[in-house]
């Protein structure tokens, strides 16, 4: 019966960290709307996630728009159904594209330094010292990220629509010469209001799975500077399944029949 | 009276190794107590189970005459207020210039506006000797000794009524180690303030203590008025206060 130890042990082991990250959610959830709050905070996260990661993602976006365009140019042209080129574009990129693209791109650049600033402060007794001054560790450092997280990831992918349908236009309008007027009659005329509104609820999704594993793996980060690296990891690679997951789970809420 | 801080039987293990073997001391209002003990033996252990950073797995530990045990420090918010704490390493937060790790306690905890918070930093900064030139400088920028004197300060800032000292003096030189010595005193004697420190330095022991306290393989050894430890008769206690190699205390290291 030896081989079985394996398997329990593994699966006591992610029991148990289940059962912590339910708990560290509740308290950060509970800690995000009690007072005190520390807008400064919630700026500098908003400013961090928001403006900084406007780079990254206007450029995943935009190369994202223009291959679309091309791809489906290619495909659609056997069915002569080049007309449908707009609309593809938008929406895959509003319900799917954007969101997730984003949510990805995010989860490496800002889970990522979330973990690493968190679990350094954990490994070098900073956290402690928090609470010896009477400053909850939830309240001062999680709940701010949190919130900016589930905030601005909405903000971003509404900014990466816009470009990524930008660049579809350009590939469909410079290279493959459509007409400019039909083409934006064509993106607008069929999209639906649900289309964006279930991307940007996918987004405030992803953007509170990004700063919630961040946080939880640098809050729970052991030893030196190699358990900051693996929490750092931990941190993208959990929250990245965690997008995908929830993006199939969001997705079927709203267009599931 | 209630003694401020009560320790009963406190033990506490990591695995299979026990660092607290059942630790009972009573600290009364205004009392300074040094606990000395070789590396290793659970000193800084010992304040942290105090402070609720770790838990300990048995025995009392009251803070005026408040049971927290069981709490963390996360939950524990109103006696969180009474303590300062100089952490062994320092801990100070990298992120923020040094005058605002000091004025940390006031912003946040008592809700102090910056401006006096500022004003305050740097007259603790002052106690220390440390210039308000150095309290824009960031953690990073300052030398260990440096360092250890703004978690110092940080400690005092908020006037709180019980701080613990893990190594003050550790890493400064003489000077400037007995400036610090003078300023735990006088937090002791004129604040009223209680105060638990660890050290390895005997001379300051002896001049900021009241009390001194041996740990030894988990428990207190030996407890007396830090004027006797000289003349403790505990072979444990002379052996250490006098630093040599040969005696009842065996280090693990290989000849
Ligand atoms: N978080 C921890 N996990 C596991 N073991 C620990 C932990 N913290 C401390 N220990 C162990 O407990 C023992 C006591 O550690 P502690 O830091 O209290 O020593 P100390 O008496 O303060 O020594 P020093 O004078 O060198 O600072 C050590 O043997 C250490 O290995
Ligand atoms: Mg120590």
């Amino acid at each position: 019966m030896n081989f079985l130890a394996p398997i329990g042990a593994v699966a006591l082991a992610f029991l148990g960290h289940l059962g912590r990250l339910v708990i560290f959610t509740g308290a950060a959830v509970s800690h995000c709307v009690r007072p005190p709050f520390y807008p400064r905070h919630i700026l500098r996260q908003m400013i961090d996630i928001g403006y900084y990661s406007l780079p990254v993602v206007g450029l995943t976006a935009i190369f994202s728009g223009m291959v679309l365009a091309l791809q489906s140019y290619t495909g659609f042209a056997r069915f002569s159904a080049e007309s449908a080129i707009a609309n593809v574009v938008v929406i895959s990129l509003t319900r799917e594209l954007g969101p997730v693209l984003a949510g990805l791109m995010v989860a490496g650049r800002i889970g990522a330094s979330m973990a690493a600033e968190i679990g350094t402060m954990r490994v070098t007794e900073q956290i402690d010292a928090l609470t010896t001054l009477s400053t909850n560790p939830f309240k001062y450092l999680v709940a701010p990220r949190l919130i900016a997280g589930f905030l601005m990831l909405p903000v971003l992918v509404l900014v990466a629509d816009i470009i990524g349908v930008f660049g579809g236009y350009m590939v469909a309008v410079y290279k493959l010469d459509f007409n400019a007027g039909i083409y934006l009659s064509n993106t607008i005329e069929f999209l639906e209001p649900l289309d964006v509104i279930s991307g940007l609820v996918k987004a405030a999704v992803f953007g509170f799975i990004i700063a919630l594993m961040g946080c939880y793996s640098g809050y729970h980060s052991k030893g030196g500077a190699q358990g900051v690296g693996t929490a750092t990891t931990n941190a993208v690679v959990s929250s990245s399944i965690l997008i995908l997951t929830f993006n199939y789970v969001i997705t079927e809420l709203f267009f599931g029949t | 009276m209630t003694p401020k801080i009560r320790l009963n039987d406190v033990k506490k293990s990591f695995g299979e190794k026990k660092v607290l073997d059942g630790v009972s001391l009573d600290i009364a209002k205004g009392e300074s107590v040094v606990v000395i003990g070789g590396s290793g033996t659970g000193k800084s252990v010992l304040i942290k189970c105090i402070l609720g950073i770790l838990l300990a797995d048995s025995g009392a530990i009251e803070i005026d005459g408040e049971d927290v045990t069981h709490r963390r420090a996360s939950e524990r918010e109103a006696v969180n207020k009474k303590f300062g704490m100089l952490f062994q390493g320092g801990a100070l937060f990298d992120s923020l210039p040094v005058w605002e790790n000091v004025a940390f306690g006031l912003i946040q905890g008592d809700h102090m506006n910056r401006k006096d918070a500022k004003a305050k930093a740097i007259e603790t900064l002052a106690k220390v000797g440390l210039s308000a030139e150095v309290g824009e400088l960031l953690p990073v920028e300052l030398s260990g000794g440096m360092q250890k004197r703004v978690g110092l300060a940080r400690a005092i800032a908020g006037s709180p009524e019980i701080v613990f000292f893990d190594e003050p003096t550790t890493g400064l030189d003489p000077i400037m180690g007995d400036v610090i010595n003078d300023l735990i005193v006088s937090c002791v004697r004129n604040q009223g303030i209680t105060a638990l420190s660890i050290t390895h330095d005997m001379a300051s022991a002896k001049k900021i203590g009241d009390r001194i306290a041996m740990l030894y393989q988990g428990k207190l050894i030996w407890v007396g008025d830090a004027k006797g430890v000289d003349a403790s008769g505990n072979p444990f206690v002379e052996q250490f206060v006098h630093g040599r190699a040969e005696g009842p205390i065996k280090m693990q290291v290989r000849r």
